[in-house]
């Protein structure tokens, strides 16, 4: 999927535009600073579960919105997943016409609210924005600015409810509500089809509910996307889990004429350390699930938590950060991530790294864990962990940590959150022999036209990929749509 | 969905529940569970499904009032709904003509073990069959049991039924007397590490059905895991049955343990509400 140049070109160059770009210059744009995210005082937020972003005002999304250039060359395209027609939606809040900067965002992104609050835009389109590329300078703020614009047409409560063909009567199953199911739902229904979508779980949403924190991105947010599906006739069946409640023969028997798998990488990893299954030491899924699907916290559930005094982390991900941050809010005194590589290797977001801080998360970097003990009921009361520098880079390009000679000592732990990545849950390659996986696990799919070895079946998301993003995850979605028509049109 | 259709009370802790689940109950094999969510608040907890009844389209569910959850769940009534159930879940049992089966059934581990016999008769093997309790209101499904064995042993703790003793002496007799190819024990997990540890002295091969914690029963959380063969497995995917000799039952004792102190506590609060 590219857009091509002239089309963005004509775009650029209607009237709209064109007045705007010229209402100020390029240096009365560069002069302006970026604007700061309004938040909720760290002291204050780790008290409760509120959203820590609070969003743009629409003075400051404005202001923000003059910063950006228009770019004849719109490098920040090319660093976004989806491809965001960007300078097109943000002219449009510098306009003040909101809604048509969120119908701008929804040509491309089905999940502007989900993805401005969650997209590494650091790592994709301000990577690639003009100022940072060119000026040096603080890239322009994209990701907030496309929060506000999605958060402006919700709270306005004018949704636009995206056009739907006439029904054409061709059953379709999605497998998985995560972000790419979900999104190639909207856009089969759109299509005309009759999209079901199986869930295992009792919540539809897949991470975005169960993994990713309320402060970080509230489930109310996500409940508005699952009801405009609804709205479009998506059906959705929870507690049903493809190839086990019933098989694909079953389904096809029942008149799923093709299948997206979106099922997503959910096999948490362990270190297969000493000690690692002593009471307290938990997965990251594990944690994370109880606390923001099964709400574990609250007085009124059944679900328990261990609530530490001392909590480590192991891992410097997003899921790490998002875990960390848990502990606290779950009244850890100590709440510490421990992590093998430096602060500049870590892959979570910069904003919840800065986040982390600001509420006093301890930072253990170049540490690994080797072992863990316990008291006499089989609760983990402290881990061994050892130093290590940082040495030549490995495959991934980042440098290879190595462990330092005689560097071992012990902290004080009494809880553990395991959280080194996923492996591709194996529900559905277990249930169809005949479908081809990687020697990851994952589900092989012809990169093209993300088909996979059985031709009715598409697949994307974290299952073909492995641990990746909301964006990524969603384009997927989004694309095997696409083909998916492609294949009926073409059995026609 | 998952209405209750009929429910019946093997003493004042255990009851039999048959809920409306039909792509359940038509998928199902021996050996497979379920995780229900009694309701909104609930918590989500594996059953093993008893049987099942296709044309019916339920299943039966057997419940031990034990926490919070298991007590709600045993309190619903016939009519009423459980908000959340999902499954087949875990591997099915395997099952194979392999000679004389000697099947150990602990507490309400018996109804699990139900099917199991059952198709091990099926398959033409001779079952010896023995069910252990702490006393003999806690003895279920003894008819059930007998119509799939060729022999049915009962011993309870207290000797108020069938024979006086543990289960692993009883399971002893029988091998002391002849030969067993294989064996299977379901129950609480002490009784199951000890059970091991008897089959293990004779040499014969046995499989137990593990009853660990969970949160979604489908591999995502790895709540369920133990040590099998010096390896860390997931019960709920890799399970829940493992060759009982290679189970390490110590540690899944400890972890069985993790959450006693707030269970308890929530237990006796709920008792407390429910007077
Ligand atoms: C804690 C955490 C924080 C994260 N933070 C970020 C972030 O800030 N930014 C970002 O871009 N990415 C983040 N990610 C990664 C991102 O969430 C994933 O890449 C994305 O959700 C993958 O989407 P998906 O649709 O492929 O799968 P998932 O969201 O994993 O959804 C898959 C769904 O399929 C269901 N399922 C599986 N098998 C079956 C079956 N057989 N039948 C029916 N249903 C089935 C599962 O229950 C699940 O609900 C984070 C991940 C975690 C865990
Ligand atoms: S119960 Fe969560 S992985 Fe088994």
């Amino acid at each position: 999927m590219s857009v091509s140049k002239e089309f963005l070109k004509e775009e650029r160059d209607q009237a709209w535009r064109n007045e705007i770009r010229k209402s100020l210059t390029a240096k009365e744009r560069t002069s302006l600073a970026r604007v700061h995210m309004n938040e909720v005082d760290a002291m204050e937020r780790i008290l409760s579960n509120v959203e820590v972003n609070t969003g743009l005002t629409a003075e400051q999304a404005q202001c923000e919105a003059k910063r950006c250039l228009d770019c004849i060359d719109p490098t920040c395209i090319s660093g976004c997943p989806v491809e965001i027609n960007i300078p097109k939606f943000i002219k449009r809040i510098e306009q003040g016409e909101f809604l048509e900067a969120a119908k701008t965002l929804k040509e491309t992104s089905t999940l502007p609210a989900v993805c401005g609050r969650v997209c590494p835009q650091e790592k994709q389109c301000e990577a690639k924005c003009f100022y940072t590329l060119k000026l040096k300078k603080e890239p322009v703020a994209i990701g907030y600015l496309e929060r506000f614009a999605a958060d402006y047409e919700r709270e306005s409560g004018q949704i636009s409810v995206p056009e739907k063909a006439s029904a054409n009567g061709i059953k379709v199953a999605v497998i998985g509500s995560g972000p790419a199911g979900l999104t190639c739902a909207g856009e089969m229904a759109k299509k005309g089809y009759s999209v079901t979508v199986f869930e295992a779980l009792h919540e539809i949403g897949g991470v975005l509910k169960y993994g990713i924190p309320e402060f970080r991105l509230p489930n109310s947010i996500v409940d508005v996307e699952i009801d405009s599906l609804k709205k479009m006739g998506v059906e959705f069946e929870t507690n049903f889990i493809v190839g086990k409640t019933s098989s694909f023969e079953e389904l096809k028997e029942e008149g799923y004429q093709a299948f997206f798998t979106g099922s997503g990488a959910g096999l948490p990893r362990f270190m297969n350390l000493p000690g690692e299954n002593y009471i307290g030491i938990l997965s990251s899924n594990e944690y994370l699930t109880r606390v923001n699907l099964m709400h574990a916290a609250d007085s009124l559930t059944d679900t328990p938590i261990l609530r530490g005094k001392n909590v480590a982390i192991i891992g410097g991900g997003n899921t790490a950060m998002d875990s960390v941050r848990t502990a606290k809010r779950l009244g850890a005194e100590r709440a510490m991530i421990i992590y093998r590589r430096s602060m500049d290797e870590m892959p979570a977001r910069v904003e919840e790294i800065k986040h982390a801080q600001e509420e006093g998360i301890e930072f253990l970097t170049l540490t690994n864990p080797l072992e863990y003990f316990a008291n006499d009921k089989g609760r983990v009361n402290k881990m061994r962990v050892q130093k290590m520098e940082l040495g030549e880079p490995d495959a991934s390009g980042r440098r290879r940590p190595v462990a330092i000679e005689g560097s071992e000592y012990d902290i004080d732990v009494d809880t553990v959150v395991v959280s080194v990545g996923v492996s591709p849950n194996p529900l559905i390659p277990n249930s169809l022999p005949q479908l081809e996986v990687t020697k990851w696990g994952t589900i092989s799919v012809n990169e093209e036209n993300l088909q996979s070895s059985i031709p009715e079946m598409f697949a994307g998301g974290d299952i073909v990929r492995g641990g990746a993003t909301v964006i990524l995850a969603m384009g997927d979605g989004r694309k095997a749509a696409a083909e998916m028509d492609k294949y009926f049109k073409s059995k026609k | 969905m998952n209405k209750i259709v009929d429910k019946e009370y093997y003493s004042d802790n255990v009851v039999r529940l048959e809920v409306e689940a039909p792509r359940i109950a038509k998928a199902r094999r021996a050996g497979h569970f379920v995780i229900v969510k009694p309701d909104e608040k609930g918590e989500r907890i594996p059953l093993t499904i008893a049987t099942s009844d296709v044309k019916k389209g339920t299943i039966t569910l057997v419940i031990q009032k034990v926490g919070v959850t298991s007590r709600k769940i045993a309190n619903l009534n016939v009519g009423d709904h459980i908000t959340d159930l999902v499954g087949p879940l875990g591997q099915a049992t395997h099952i194979e003509k392999v000679g004389t089966v000697l099947m150990c059934g602990g507490g309400v581990g018996v109804a699990p073990l139900l099917p199991i016999v059952e198709a091990f008769k099926k398959a033409g093997n001779k079952v010896i069959t023995i069910l252990a309790a702490r006393s003999k209101d806690l003895i279920i499904l003894e008819d059930q049991m007998r119509e799939h064995s060729d022999e049915l042993i009962i011993m309870t703790d207290d000797g108020s039924y069938g024979t006086k003793g543990l289960v692993t002496e009883g399971m002893k007799r029988v091998m002391d007397r002849e030969k067993v190819d294989l064996s299977v024990v379901i129950g609480p997990a002490i009784m199951m590490k000890f059970a091991s540890l008897t089959t293990k002295e004779y040499n014969v091969p046995t499989y137990a059905s593990l009853n660990t914690i969970m949160v979604d029963g489908t591999g995502m959380c790895g709540a369920c895991r133990v040590t099998v063969g010096g390896k860390t497995k997931f019960v709920c995917i890799d399970g829940p049955e493992f060759d009982a000799h290679q189970v390490d039952f110590d540690e899944m004792l400890l972890r069985l343990s993790g959450y006693k102190e707030i269970e308890q506590k929530a237990d006796q609060d709920y008792l407390d509400q429910h007077k």
